[in-house]
């Protein structure tokens, strides 16, 4: 079997969420019949107020750490070529990309579930904190139990 | 025998503290012990916010609970629930 094709990484640049594609064609060779990626945005409103920024914190070290496990773990459950995991971090603006999660497989099927599950551990193990700037000032975002839930039924 | 501790987000804002060395309140503690004590050095503020049902804890970067024993070198790390994604 090949080895698992995963790389993580926190930066504070942005990504181009077609190059990570071409990326992961080619990492996960001629087998690979399925691309699933997810791209997550800043939105510019959240829990009824216009937000201006975002700041995002994480724990360095742990950070890359955790993504691995997760990626791990998809690698354990579906017959997975590549992962891609990109996350940003530091101060990001409305309509900015966040996060990206790509996964190539044989079949779309695993592929669909790899994505899924790893941006569903990734929400609530993964250490990154946001900080938005609304116009009632800063304000650290709240965890949310539907994150929890959408975890737990993997 | 010396511990590092480490705060995140709004729990570093509102301590106003990022990282601590202190030394562990005795060998084979465990993370329960430490917390005890940096409460009672720290005053009700930091029982505030340390002390709640949803407070994370890792010991040496991996998650685990306050049962886990901690030792020489340790870094405990001490946060609110994650909100990346």
């Amino acid at each position: 079997m090949r080895n698992p094709d995963l790389v993580v990484s926190i930066q504070e640049e942005d990504f181009s969420a077609a190059d990570l594609e071409s990326d992961l064609l080619r990492a996960g060779g001629p087998a690979t019949g399925a691309c699933v990626a997810f791209t997550g945005y800043v939105r510019g409103a959240n829990t009824g107020d216009a937000v201006s920024a975002m700041e995002l914190e994480h724990y360095p070290g742990m950070t890359e750490k955790s993504i691995a496990a997760i990626a791990g773990e998809a690698f354990g459950r579906w017959p997975l070529g590549a992962v891609r995991v990109i996350h940003r971090v530091g101060r990001l603006l409305p309509g900015e990309r966040i996060v990206y999660v790509g996964v190539a497989a044989a079949h779309r099927r695993e592929a669909f579930a790899a994505c899924e599950f790893i941006m569903d551990y990734l929400k609530t193990r993964a250490p990154f904190w946001k900080k938005e700037t609304t116009d009632r000032g800063e304000r650290w975002v709240e965890a949310r139990s539907s994150d929890t839930s959408a975890a737990e039924r993997w | 025998m010396m511990v590092t501790v480490r705060f995140f987000a709004s729990y570093r804002e509102k301590l106003n503290t990022r990282q601590l060395q202190v030394p562990l309140p005795r060998p084979g503690c465990r993370v329960s012990d430490l917390l005890e004590q940096l409460v009672a050095s720290g005053g009700e503020l930091w029982a505030d916010v340390l002390a709640r049902d949803n407070t994370v804890v890792a010991v040496n970067q991996v998650v685990c609970d306050l049962q886990r024993v901690i030792g020489e070198g340790d870094e405990v790390a001490f946060y609110p629930p994650v909100t990346g994604g």
